[in-house]
């Protein structure tokens, strides 16, 4: 049995604050146990930030077009925008910042898609006609939790 | 969200009174923390208790809140929620703050 939901809006800070917790807690609702919840809020948030803050960086704030769908053994997360593409038109390698600097140089961001790649089994990424499709897979074991 | 603050001796507790610390206030978490902490006391303790979620962008801001005092005085870090424990471990930021479980084991450690 597959379990799916759609939701729709405005890529503005707090139109995605909003469209963030009301998804989570549709999957919530849907069962997806909260160990799960938490790690999908985490990264929900760091990609819907970036379509925010750099797809539609140039543009007027268009529409995150998000689709769920949730099984017993997995959980896949769609974000769909019109902005411009990732850089250079592919997944980040987000790889782990080096914190081994002086205070003062310490990054103050670039943390998003290590935290997307540490949390999911797998991310698909595909531009086409002008859209960003971001597909995110979550496994989901029930077992010891 | 709002910050409130208590002074005692040289260590100044900032509480904050937000459930999130994302996009949407990142940047005014940053500057309410500059004009909190102008005091200048040589500690600065963040109470994290109330916030149950925090982003890379929110993270990025507690950075630069730690930033902003300068090299002469410190910014610790009290009252982590699960989630936000999570954030700072995942990213290792765990290693470049003192973390503490409660406000309470974090005035302890200045009173020793």
């Amino acid at each position: 049995m597959v379990d799916s939901f759609a939701c729709t809006f405005l890529a503005t800070e707090l139109d995605a604050r909003s469209g963030i917790c009301s998804v989570v807690e549709q999957l919530r609702v849907m069962g997806l146990p909260e160990a799960h919840a938490n790690d999908v809020q985490i990264v929900l948030a760091e990609a819907v930030n970036n379509v925010v803050e750099h797809a539609y960086a140039s543009d007027l704030p268009g529409d995150v077009r998000i689709r769920c769908n949730l099984n017993k053994k997995q959980l896949w997360i769609n974000i769909h925008d019109d902005g411009g593409p990732l850089p250079e038109g592919k997944l980040p390698a987000g790889n782990p910042i080096d914190l081994s600097v002086p205070t003062e140089e310490l990054p103050e961001g670039g943390f998003g898609w290590f935290l997307i790649r540490e949390l999911t089994s797998e991310i698909q990424y595909i531009r086409k006609d002008g859209n960003n499709q971001l597909s995110l897979c979550f496994e989901i074991s029930t077992a010891g939790i | 969200m709002s910050l409130t603050s208590t002074m005692n001796d040289s260590t100044q507790i900032v509480t904050v009174n937000a459930e999130r610390i994302d996009a949407a206030i990142a940047i005014q978490f940053k500057e309410d923390m500059r004009s909190e902490t102008e005091s200048g006391a040589s500690r600065v303790i963040l109470d994290l208790s109330e916030v149950k979620f925090i982003d890379s962008s929110g993270l990025g801001a507690i950075v630069a809140a730690m930033k902003q005092l300068g090299a002469s005085r410190k910014l610790d870090l009290a009252g982590l929620t699960p989630m936000v424990d999570k954030v700072f471990r995942l990213t290792r930021m765990d290693t470049v703050f003192d973390l503490y479980a409660s406000l309470n084991d974090a005035t302890a450690v200045g009173n020793t």
